[in-house]
């Protein structure tokens, strides 16, 4: 029983109150310790860690060498300097981190807390409280260690927390005390309990606890629900007291907080790769070399002994040779220098400073700048793939605006009249002083029907003022806080408060209604709860007349078949507007009432009573009873709700899969609600020739419904190709046979090859079967091949086993974008993980590596920052490859000339500053700063996002070309010196090649020709460029005299014998039309080389760039692009009214949970201190409302909806061939035609954007496009409402992607390379069809 | 609008926060790069011509006198290994040398550039630190002690100093006339000055008290130029050329410039005989001695290579704009059309 802890702990034994009995077990105390080194051991510890880097164990073992003096061909210090340097940056950094984890950890563990101390109330510090304690927490507390809940301030000992940092979940979540313990109230009586808790070892499981209390010889168990967690926050309890069972380190917060995997990117791991290459490389040249040295001892140096007699333990020509291969590893260590990962670091480290500082990633709203959480993934963001999204606070604000509605066959809320501009939004203050300012409502015939009293506009309000779960606060008169379970709950009830009908308060009996300025009580008789069967709810209440109603709100689709027959005419009136509301992808609910009489509401109460009491079944016998008095109700009409999307969502969409970005929708949600968002951010559309909706519940269904999928693509595929290329491919037939593809996926030509006109959509059970290891293929195939894919009612691991999943079969980089506790695991799992810093907390935040607060900005953070660093950091590997190879190989070449000896060609100052000073600056600007096009035409051109994906700037091809110039300029700069040197005399008749000379003229050339690359590789010179380009440059000749001077050599004439070397050569002619020939035969093959691509094969962005290039020349005389811009925006705003054709999508979005209707009439949550909630309620009164929506995410439906029966693929677009065949015609024409034709015809036959016959050149065809793909930017920047603005041009995006392709392949090609022969004329027909599209 | 303090965390608006810094961004357009490389292709033309036509105009002469060849008059001595054999190559001007003659001896096939060459001295020593006299650097290993004295100058450079001489003779009607060598200022101002440096110590012979001189010398440094006191020590011109490593195996060094009044305007046409003094073995390594006289230009001595290689460069400069200019025709013009 008392056994010292052995590191395992079994189990806790903590008795209240008694710190001599808690202290036997040792348990750690509340103090905790984050940081990682102390003064003492920082050195040390941090040294040790920093050693178990390959290549700083690598260049020690280097350095280790260099002390051996027969080996020794370089000063040690040419290796201990770098190191050193390196070591220190990445010591510092690593001391700052520590240094603020230190500042941290004390401001935690110096938190006062109160601890009940004989009886009274001690201040302590949080790290001298102890196990066993009884702690005393106050309103908006932090928990300062797992406590075991004693007694609250709150009737029943409740305890309200708020757990955001735990889970991240935001709504306030109930605890609970023992209510032997909820009695002991006062300190008193707090300081004489001595229960002893008995309880699990210290674990990470948030949501599990068990254990035993004992006390006055009874056993209590304990729960989950008696405990408070540290990193909880006390809210609407005045106070509580607790008994710290888990402290410090121990605490379930503590134990969670495990070190995140760390994550690389694939260029990364690619470095590594070459990294290892050269290493073997390395190792290659120094056998070479070696075998070199062995021969040369044999022919020549033996005979030369007389002169060069061998050091003292060589005895033959075999050690010498050996000797000489590690001489030669030690001078080319250089082609791996260790500046490379500090290097890349940095830069890095640039790029992340970037993101934060990026005003437009900033959200003003929520004072939230984007956060480059992790630095060391940002170029992976160039080269994403898949994007992985969330849908709810991600997609959508989770805001729910009540937005029409259907009242008794009357549609309200549309506003027709498109001429008057900007409707204006009803001011409810006047007609109702309580009125919720944020509510909006722009169609006045609705508060002109309740204000001429119409009866059903009055009772449809009233249900929604009385049919609810909704809890109201008001502190003071007319300030009412609706605190709602589901947000969309939160908006009818505020809608009905706007219009008249104000829910003031509720009782467990009673609901007071202010309905038109009059109080009116109600009497609550029942609340038949909404559950996700029954897809709706009802109360039940008695009027103050007495009169009994039943009012019931609910699913379309369950409600009709509960009317009574005589509503059928408007059923079918309603219907009609359920459609027009889903096609505008509203979530929708129908309204419904039913006059109950005195008996039947008896009769039924009793049902109701029975069915309650009973033990069997209850669940069942209670739907029963609602299904029973459900009935034969009277339509009211039916309400539209929207899901906010975040702003410029469907844009973003658009302009992501421009980009060949292909997103995933992974949602907890129902089916319908994940569509219904499919829809209105555009991931879906009627023109999408069908979508494929997977929901089997056993393995043979969904495999079958995959196939049917399969086959329905192949055929439609098949056909189309018939219709648009037929002619030119005879062998489609063959395609087609090869179609039906059994397990083994098709290979991934086939798959390209279908256009992603489809959809699917999965549920997340039938996921879970797609999932399995004989399936995930197929799935994976049939997912990717289409344009969208959306999984609904997926759990947190299954979001996980996607990504990983695409990760494992498709080898691309994914990113998973999310906000809440759900998403943490694929966010995690994804090679780049993105939180949204929304309201549902910071755990996906925490989680992430880059958090920022709108979904938005996700499209500035991948093809603007993420292009650029893929594009900076592809630039500074190859150049830096190259100028290590070019500096190094020198030294290859000269071993002929040296007898293999290991002789360096530079002065050994030279070596070890080439890398960290002479070079490493305008590279790092280049790393950092370089851009190749503009970030507004990154947005613009989502096309130019594509090389990251295919990973075209650098990969191993790139890397041997870098290698292949670097040797060359390597070749050039020892040949072209030798040639010239060996026989060549000063002016004064003084021999040239003396080593010296030699040696500086070849750095001296190494310098400039690297310089001169630089400057050739940067293409965006900016003043630090030039800086640090120039003052490179100057560096290294000052450097170089100071080195060479008298001062250095008097001090250290063995080290600094080059004295004079320098001033000496390069007043010699010679020596500068030496360096001037080796520069220009080094630099011009390339700049031809260039030249000629550019010209040949010019990629998009040279074709931008050099188009904004005559842009700018043209926009200084006129400045008229940005009016054509406008134009085409208002133009867009326009059409987007009546556009949407909307199929039927009823979404039925009663997001809500079960259970608080009993919670309501049980009164359990009736009471909040006043004081508590006025805290509460000043803290959260903007969203208090949203941050009730977690409820949803929390729980994980069980599988038993009924869509199960419906059939297997059915398809909300079948058989709309017309927009496929028109789409595939057009994507084949643009592939078939030859392409003559095609510059005539361009691709993009869009009506409203492109009058193109006139069009001639693809990158004419390309501007076309970019007007439209610009005109959503132009929106938002106009100041339009964008979500509203873009409806229409999407489809006009979307097809323009496949104009993209067809104008892509032709500029890949060769027919019609080069740029615009007149790129003014062209830029001038661009803006003029802008501005007639915009008219 | 949200007021100022919600913006706190508001990023700064400045250029370089924004990415907006103003930058130049050059693109590789025709304009720029055909005419560049025209531009550079005629200058290097020009410099190439200049450069060739000069280097034409310098005269050279080379004579090989390693005795390999049996009919070579230094094959005795190459043969033997008699110490201050003396051997004569004889030649004839054709023509006059013009401007001042510059006298070399050139080793092929010699190893200066090996590592230790480079690393086996000691410059504490060679700069006139009589502490290294005593306690040489290990570096000068296996030339540090002979046996347990210290050598001076130390180390494998020093101990392989080339001892052969020349003097030149002018053959005049039959008679021979010694042209003067001059041997000042052969070696860089900057080792004889500042480098090298003899000890404080006069004479110069107590400073080299307790040190032995390197094995293969045939006298102490102090001794090298018995005719000329202050040519002595390490400060001596032969020496501090030899210790003025070779980058390559096959080099000149400079031996004597020819200054004397009488030869001020070069070397006229006539006969005239080199003596050698014959004593660096080179046969066993397969080297090659030869002396060369030489004039100089701006440019140094002849070196065809550099005027041949800026000519060759210049015409694919021009070649090079031609293709391009071809390419950026073809395939940028007829779209204009």
């Amino acid at each position: 029983m008392f056994k010292k802890r052995p590191p395992p702990e079994e189990e806790r034994r903590v008795r209240a109150n008694d710190r001599e009995y808690n202290e036997k077990f040792q348990y750690a105390s509340n103090c905790i310790m984050t940081s990682k080194y102390n003064v003492i051991t920082f050195l040390p510890v941090n040294l040790f860690e920093q050693f178990q880097e390959v290549a700083n164990t690598y260049f020690l073992f280097l350095l280790i060498l260099q002390l051996i003096p027969q080996i020794s061909s370089l000063s040690w210090f040419t290796t201990i300097v770098p190191l050193v340097l390196v070591l220190s940056i990445t010591a510092v950094k690593d001391a700052t981190d520590d240094y603020f984890r230190h500042k941290s950890d004390n401001q935690v563990n110096n938190r006062q807390s109160q601890v009940v101390i004989h009886g009274s109330l001690q201040k302590e510090k949080w790290m001298n409280v102890r196990v066993g304690d009884v702690i005393k927490l106050e309103n908006n507390q932090f928990v300062a260690a797992d406590l075991l809940l004693l007694s609250s301030s709150e009737p029943h000992s409740l305890c309200y927390i708020e757990t955001a940092e735990l889970d991240g979940e935001t709504n306030m979540k109930v605890r609970q005390s023992l209510s032997v313990t909820a009695e002991l109230g006062d300190p008193n009586n707090l300081a004489s309990f001595n229960g002893e808790v008995v309880c699990e070892p210290p674990n990470n499981k948030l949501d599990r606890f068990c254990g035993l209390l004992y006390w006055r010889e009874t056993k209590y168990p304990l729960s989950n629900q008696n405990m408070l967690l540290r990193g909880c926050v006390l809210r609407n309890t005045e106070y509580c007291y607790g008994l710290v069972i888990f402290a410090g380190p121990d605490t379930k917060l503590m134990q969670n907080s495990g070190r995140t995997k760390f994550k690389r990117t694939s260029i990364d791991r690619l470095m590594n790769t070459l990294v290892l290459w050269i290493f073997c490389f390395l190792v290659c040249m120094g056998v070479i070399l070696a075998v070199g040295n062995a021969v040369w001892e044999v022919e020549v140096g033996s005979r030369f002994h007389s002169f060069l007699a061998w050091d003292l333990p060589v005895d033959n020509f075999l050690f010498s040779a050996f000797l000489s291969f590690w001489s030669y590893v030690i001078i080319l260590n250089t082609v791996v220098p260790i500046s490379l990962y500090v290097s890349v670091e940095v830069i890095r480290l640039g790029h992340s400073y970037f993101i934060n500082w990026d005003r437009q990633m900033y959200c003003p709203q929520c004072n939230t700048a984007a956060e480059a959480r992790t630095t060391t993934l940002n170029e992976e963001l160039g080269q994403v793939e898949y994007i992985f999204s969330d849908k709810t606070g991600t997609l959508t604000q989770n805001i729910m605006s009540f937005n029409k509605c259907s009242i008794s066959g009357r549609a309200y809320g549309e506003v027709i009249d498109p001429m008057a501009g900007q409707p204006k939004r009803l001011d409810f203050s006047s007609f109702n002083p309580l009125a919720d300012p944020d509510f909006c409502f722009y169609d006045n015939s609705l508060l002109e029907s309740v204000k001429l009293g119409d009866p059903h506009s009055h009772e449809f309000f009233r249900l929604l003022s009385l049919c609810h779960t909704v809890m109201s606060e008001e502190k003071k008169e007319g300030e009412l806080v609706y605190k709602a379970q589901s947000p969309d709950e939160g908006a009818l009830v505020t809608a009905a408060r706007n219009f008249g009908f104000m829910f003031r308060s509720r009782t467990p009996g009673t609901v007071t209604v202010t309905e038109l300025g009059r109080p009116v009580t109600y009497t609550l008789l029942a609340i038949l709860d909404f559950n996700n069967i029954r897809k709706r709810m009802s109360v039940i209440v008695r009027n103050p007349e007495g009169r009994i109603r039943l009012y019931c709100k609910g699913a379309d689709t369950l409600l009709f078949e509960r009317l009574h027959p005589c509503n059928h005419h408007l059923m079918n009136v309603t219907t009609d507007h359920l459609n027009e509301y889903a096609g505008d992808g509203l979530r929708t609910l129908v309204l419904a009432y039913r006059d109950l009489s005195e008996e039947q509401w008896e009769e039924w109460a009793e049902n109701h009573r029975q069915a309650d009491m009973s033990t069997d079944c209850r669940d069942d016998r209670l739907a029963a009873t609602y299904e029973h008095i459900e009935q034969d109700m009277m339509l009211l009409g039916a309400t539209a709700i929207e899901d906010k999307l975040q702003e410029g969502v469907p844009e973003t969409i658009a302009i992501l899969s421009l980009a060949n970005i292909k997103i995933w929708v992974l949602t907890g949600d129902k089916q319908e609600t994940a569509v219904n968002i499919g829809y209105s951010c555009k991931m879906l559309t009627d023109d999408m020739t069908e979508v494929f909706i997977i929901s089997g519940y056993t393995v043979q269904r969904v495999r079958e419904e995959l196939r049917r999928a399969r086959e329905r693509m192949m055929d439609i595929r098949g056909g189309a190709e018939d219709t648009g290329g037929g002619r030119d491919l005879p062998s489609g037939g063959e395609k087609q046979q090869q179609c039906p593809p059994p397990p083994a996926p098709p290979s991934s030509t086939t798959l390209d090859s279908i256009s992603g006109e489809f959809a699917l959509v999965i549920n997340g059970h039938s996921l879970a079967h797609a999932l399995e290891a004989d399936m995930e293929g197929e799935f994976v195939w049939t997912a990717c091949a289409c344009r969208a894919v959306i999984c609904c009612r997926v759990t947190p691991l299954q979001k996980a086993q996607v990504v990983e999943l695409i990760k494992k079969h498709k080898k691309a980089v994914t990113l998973a974008i999310g906000d809440g506790a759900n998403d943490v695991s694929m966010i995690k799992t994804a090679h780049i993980g993105v939180g949204i810093s929304g309201q549902e907390g910071i755990q996906a935040v925490l989680a992430s590596d880059y958090s920022f607060s709108q979904f938005r900005f996700l499209q500035r953070l991948l093809l603007v920052h993420g292009r650029w660093s893929y594009l900076r950091m592809c630039r500074f590997l190859c150049y830096f490859f190259y100028k290590n190879f070019a500096f190094t190989m020198v030294h290859f070449w000269f071993g002929f000339f040296c007898g293999f000896s290991a002789q360096t060609v530079y002065d050994q100052y030279f070596i070890t500053l080439y890398n960290i000073v002479y070079t490493s600056l305008p590279v790092l600007a280049m790393g950092i700063f370089d851009q190749d096009v503009p970030e507004q035409r990154s947005l613009e051109y989502p096309k130019l996002y594509e090389p990251g994906q295919l990973n075209l700037l650098f990969n191993k091809r790139e890397f041997f070309i870098c290698i292949a110039q670097g040797i060359y300029t390597s070749v050039v700069l020892f040949c072209v010196p030798y040639a010239i040197f060996s026989q060549a005399t000063q002016g004064t008749g003084e021999p040239l090649a003396d080593y010296q000379t030699f040696a500086v003229t070849t750095a001296t050339a190494l310098v400039i020709v690297v310089s001169v690359q630089i400057a050739l590789d940067t293409g965006y010179w900016t003043v630090i460029n030039h800086f640090f380009v120039w003052g490179s440059l100057c560096i290294f000749f000052s450097i170089m005299v100071a080195m060479h001077s008298q001062t250095l050599f008097s001090i250290f004439p063995q080290q600094f014998h080059f004295i004079g070397s320098a001033q000496c050569t390069l007043v010699q002619p010679l020596v500068w039309l030496t360096i001037t020939l080796a520069t220009v035969i080094c630099i011009l093959p390339v700049l031809a080389f260039r030249f000629l691509k550019l010209d040949l094969k010019p990629q998009l962005s040279d074709t931008v760039r050099y188009t904004q290039l005559v842009r700018q020349k043209k926009r200084k005389p006129a400045g008229r692009c940005m009016g054509g811009v406008r134009g085409g925006a208002v133009g867009v705003a326009e059409g987007r009214l009546g556009a949407r054709g909307g199929s039927r999508r009823s979404g039925y979005a009663f997001a809500h949970q079960e259970g608080f209707g009993e919670l309501i009439t049980s009164g359990k949550n009736m009471r909040l201190s006043s004081l508590a909630l006025a805290n509460f309620a000043s803290r959260h009164s903007s969203s208090w409302i949203d941050t009730l929506r977690k409820k949803k995410h929390s729980t994980t439906h069980p599988p038993q909806s009924a869509s199960g029966e419906s059939s297997p693929a059915p398809s909300y677009v079948s058989g709309s061939a017309p927009p496929l065949s028109n789409s595939s015609s057009l994507l084949g024409g643009s592939q078939d035609t030859p392409p003559e034709d095609g510059t005539r015809t361009p691709p993009v036959t869009l009506p409203q954007m492109a009058p193109g016959p006139h069009i001639n050149t693809a990158p004419a065809s390309v501007q076309v496009l970019s007007a439209g793909i610009l005109t959503p930017t132009s929106v938002r920047s106009a100041g339009g409402d964008s979500s509203s603005g873009w409806t229409l041009s999407l489809g006009a995006v979307q097809e323009a992607l496949i104009g993209w392709r067809g104008v892509a392949a032709r500029i890949s090609g060769t027919s019609s390379p080069g740029l615009p022969p007149n790129p003014r004329k062209q830029t001038t027909q661009c803006e003029m069809e802008r501005q007639t599209d915009g008219t | 609008m949200p007021k100022e303090q919600d913006l706190a965390n508001r990023p700064d608006n400045t250029a370089f926060t924004q990415q907006r810094l103003p930058a130049w961004q050059p693109i590789l357009s025709a304009g720029i790069v055909i005419p560049g490389f025209v531009l550079i292709g005629l200058a290097f033309i020009g410099i190439g011509v200049a450069l060739f036509l000069t280097s034409r105009s310098i005269q050279v002469q080379e004579f090989d006198y390693t005795g390999v060849d049996t009919t070579s008059s230094c094959y005795m001595c190459s043969s033997t290994n008699v110490p201050n054999c003396v051997c004569y190559v004889n030649f004839t001007l054709t023509t006059k040398f013009q401007g001042m003659v510059y006298f070399y001896y050139a080793l092929s096939n010699y190893f200066q550039s090996h590592r230790k060459f480079g690393a086996s001295r000691d410059y504490y020593q060679l700069s006139g630190d009589t502490t290294y006299f005593t306690a040489p650097l290990d570096v000068c290993i296996p030339f540090q002690y002979a046996n347990t004295t210290p050598i001076v100058p130390c180390g494998l450079s020093a101990n392989s100093l080339f001892n052969d001489t020349f003097k030149l003779y002018q053959i005049v009607n039959g008679t021979t006339k010694l042209v003067p060598f001059d041997g000042r200022g052969i070696a860089w101002w900057s080792d004889y000055n500042i480098k090298y440096q003899n000890p404080k110590v006069t004479p110069l012979k107590d400073a080299f008290k307790g040190t032995a001189k390197p094995v293969n010398w045939p006298k102490p440094a102090y001794e090298l130029d018995t005719t000329d006191p202050s040519n002595n020590g390490f400060v001596n011109q032969d020496f501090l050329v030899w210790m003025r490593r070779a980058a390559l195996p096959n080099f000149w060094k400079l031996y004597r410039r020819i200054t004397d009044p009488d030869y001020v305007g070069g070397l006229p046409a006539g006969n005239y005989s080199i003596e050698i003094t014959y004593n660096y073995p080179v046969i066993s390594f397969n080297g090659k001695k030869r002396v060369v006289l030489s004039n100089v230009s701006w440019m140094g001595g002849r070196n065809p290579f550099l005027g041949i290689a800026y000519l060759v460069v210049g015409s694919l400069c021009i070649v090079m704009s031609i293709v391009m200019l071809i390419v950026y025709a073809k395939f940028k013009f007829p779209d204009d059309v």
